[in-house]
């Protein structure tokens, strides 16, 4: 018999036993892999992105109860009940004369009133603010999730088909991809929903369609490069060896592995979908006037920039909620590109 | 460095043949008679006339022929003049504009320049700095406050910034106006004894040493250079903070520690130089950025720039304008591009030899 060489050495071995044997697997790290697990956990490990999740998980409530927090007065509930037609913005507290909701449960204990009234003014054209923020936070989430969703399939299909065939694909591909980047994104957004709204007229669909198109780029990146470390590893040489088919070990193999990180990424984008689609609103594209969109209300106020000091509520309130929105996304986001990053890792 | 050099020429026409046939993919999404209108000034009286413009100009032929007749227009069979081609500087008639698009982008890109120009300056050097104080005293009180900026900078929308400065600085107060000058500037170079050397307006007022019009052309800047610089800044002081941390880990800086120089000149003139080199690629970007055309910012404070007129076009569906002044910022972004990645090797050798 030979002796075996020696694997460990010997002497004082504390470190190496912490790292071996004393790192207990979770449940979730046994479910989701190492790799993936470590993503999860630097999710929450800074008090930033903690204070990310709840922001982010205030607006998913304030959109789930949106029913109940602001009840919907027209049959759409997502037309801003218009209070009259006056151009001039009413500051909060002033009377709701017209389209009046039912009293939302929260009202009388917090405001003390028995009338419904413009708790945050209204808008020019008397839309009352506080309905469009709360309606708005549903547009919000639908636009975000809708482009978030679309993006990342094409991404994905053309990243990992240049990715696994290579060579001329993936020059073509990668070519494509890069004179879509070299187009400044707003700036071909508000083109594109601007051809596109002549045929689709004024909806949500021709802004969303503009960023779809422009949007796809940093996936389909994102996945090549993730699909192109999968492949050198061993199980996909297994497979190879054991005769699997091309496609199967794409889409068994491969992709599984690789698509983690696209995905936390795509989940995080919503934010930058959000603030996209409302500049595009405020720029006068997309939605329909009266559509509960945060965008809109505030480009509502490009029309009183000279006297905002009187009018302030018109912007400050949407404006705000806008930015926890994004802002939100972004804690958690921080923390996601320090956990992604392996030169940042730890040391930020 | 010649042979790089080379290599990024060649991608300029792919590029450009790439931006082209989106833009002119986009135009073909509209049917035959809507895309007449790229050749029409007035609004056609008949269908006769307008089915004239589409066999004319071959908008019914496949697509091919239709982006080629887009590129190099037609020629007049009677005159022998000719007509259209975006290659020729024709990039058809802006219907809400009442003029060709092209003396759009020769009467507003001047604007944009300017301001890209007074912004370039301010965004950097206070990015950079904030940056480079956070990395030196890391996990200390300025480190902390830069990184919650950074983090809040990203996070507020460039409009709602450019309201709240409206609000706070020219509702009430009138600091800084919004706009491109005050009336009585513009009746100056109305009268025609302002000499317009550049176009750019706070240059020429300088060299007409009316240093009271450049006052008021910067006046009618400030805001939109706050705004723009504002939302630069949050990513300069991250992307320079972790450069700057990397860079100060390697071992040369321990070297020059070791040899006992000051820490300033260990911080100044050895490790910020090398940190600066991400940064580079981050400022050629976003310069070509703001020559692109800054949309947003340019709107919100009504400034008569590229993106201003894009913007305004797009609200009036106004689709000749808008894709007009789509292929030239495509134009000037692929030009600048190039010249950002050239010099960048210049700066930085593994680039050219990777």
């Amino acid at each position: 018999m030979t002796e075996q060489p020696e694997l460990i050495p010997t002497g004082d071995n504390r470190m190496l036993d912490e790292v071996v044997s004393d790192r207990k697997i979770t449940w979730l790290e046994r479910s989701l892999g190492t790799d993936n697990y470590r993503i999860v956990k630097g999710l929450f490990k800074t008090p930033a992105s903690i204070v990310g999740f709840i922001l982010i998980l205030i607006f998913v409530l304030v959109a789930v109860f949106a029913p109940v927090i602001m009840p919907p007065v027209d049959k759409d509930p997502y037309k801003m009940p218009r209070d009259g037609y006056s151009g001039e913005p009413r500051g909060p507290g002033a009377e709701w004369n017209r389209k009046v909701p039912d009293m939302p449960f929260w009202y009388e204990p917090l405001t003390g009133k028995t009338e419904m009234t413009h708790v945050l003014g209204t808008t020019q054209g008397q839309y009352d603010i506080l309905y469009g923020i709360v309606w708005g936070t549903r547009t919000a989430f639908k636009t975000g999730l809708l482009v978030v969703a679309v993006t990342v399939i094409i991404g994905v299909v053309l990243g990992s088909i240049a990715a696994y065939y290579g060579g001329w694909v993936d020059n073509v591909i990668m070519r494509i991809t890069d004179i879509f980047m070299t187009l400044p994104y707003i700036m071909m957004a508000l083109i594109f929903s601007a051809v596109l709204t002549p045929i689709l007229g004024r909806s949500l669909w021709p802004p969303l369609i503009a960023m779809i198109s422009f949007g796809w780029m940093g996936y389909a990146r994102v996945i090549r490069s993730d699909i192109l470390s999968i492949k050198e590893r061993d199980f996909v040489l297994a497979a190879k060896v054991s005769g699997v088919k091309k496609n199967r070990i794409l889409f068994k193999h491969v992709l599984p592995n690789a698509i983690f990180p696209t995905m936390v990424l795509a989940s995080l984008g919503i934010g930058d979908v959000v603030l996209g689609f409302a500049a595009l609103s405020f720029l006068g594209i997309g939605t329909e006037v009266g559509y509960a969109d945060w965008g809109q209300i505030l480009s509502f106020a490009r029309n009183w920039i000279t006297n905002l000091d009187r009018y302030s509520y018109i912007v400050l309130y949407p404006g705000l909620t806008l930015t926890l929105f994004v802002m939100g996304w972004n804690l958690v986001g921080d923390a996601m590109r320090d956990v992604l990053d392996p030169r940042m890792r730890g040391k930020s | 460095m010649t042979n790089y050099i080379i290599r990024r020429l060649l991608m300029v026409p792919i590029l450009l043949i790439g931006v082209t046939l989106i833009i002119f993919g986009m135009l073909q999404l509209l049917g035959p008679v809507e895309r007449s209108a790229l050749y029409v000034k007035d609004f056609p009286k008949n269908d006769k006339q307008i089915q004239g413009i589409i066999t004319r100009y071959g908008l019914d032929k496949p697509f091919l022929t239709q982006y080629g007749i887009w590129l190099f227009g037609v020629k007049d069979p009677v005159s022998g003049e000719r007509e259209g081609g975006i290659l020729y500087g024709d990039f058809g008639y802006s219907r809400t504009a009442s003029q060709d698009v092209i003396d759009i982008v020769k009467n507003r890109f001047p604007n944009t320049v300017d301001l890209a120009l007074w912004t370039v300056y301010p965004m950097l050097s206070v990015g950079i700095w904030l940056g480079v104080k956070a990395a030196v005293n890391q996990n200390k009180f300025i480190d902390q406050a830069a990184r919650v900026y950074s983090i809040i900078g990203t996070s507020f929308p460039t409009f709602v910034f450019g309201l709240l400065l409206l609000m706070l600085l020219y509702a009430g107060p009138q600091y800084f106006m919004p706009g491109k000058m005050s009336d009585w500037v513009s009746q100056i170079i109305f009268a025609g004894e302002f000499k317009q050397y550049t176009h750019l307006l706070s240059i020429d007022a300088l060299l007409n040493l009316r240093f009271d019009i450049f006052w008021d052309a910067l006046r009618h800047m400030i805001m939109p250079i706050l705004t723009l610089s504002y939302i630069n800044w949050a990513t300069y002081v991250r992307v320079t903070r972790s450069s700057m941390l990397e860079t100060l880990r390697m071992d040369y800086v321990t070297t020059a520690r070791a040899k006992g120089l000051s820490e300033q000149t260990v911080i100044n003139q050895h490790a910020r130089p090398n940190a600066m080199l991400p940064i580079v690629t981050m400022a050629g970007s976003s310069i070509v950025g703001l020559l692109g055309g800054v949309v947003i910012t340019e709107t919100v404070f009504n400034y008569p720039g590229i993106g201003k007129a894009a913007a305004d076009a797009a609200a009036n569906l106004d689709v000749v304008t808008v894709l007009g002044l789509a292929i030239f910022s495509g134009s000037i972004l692929i030009v600048s591009n190039l010249i950002v990645d050239v010099v960048y090797a210049f700066i930085d050798p593994r680039v050219r030899l990777a």
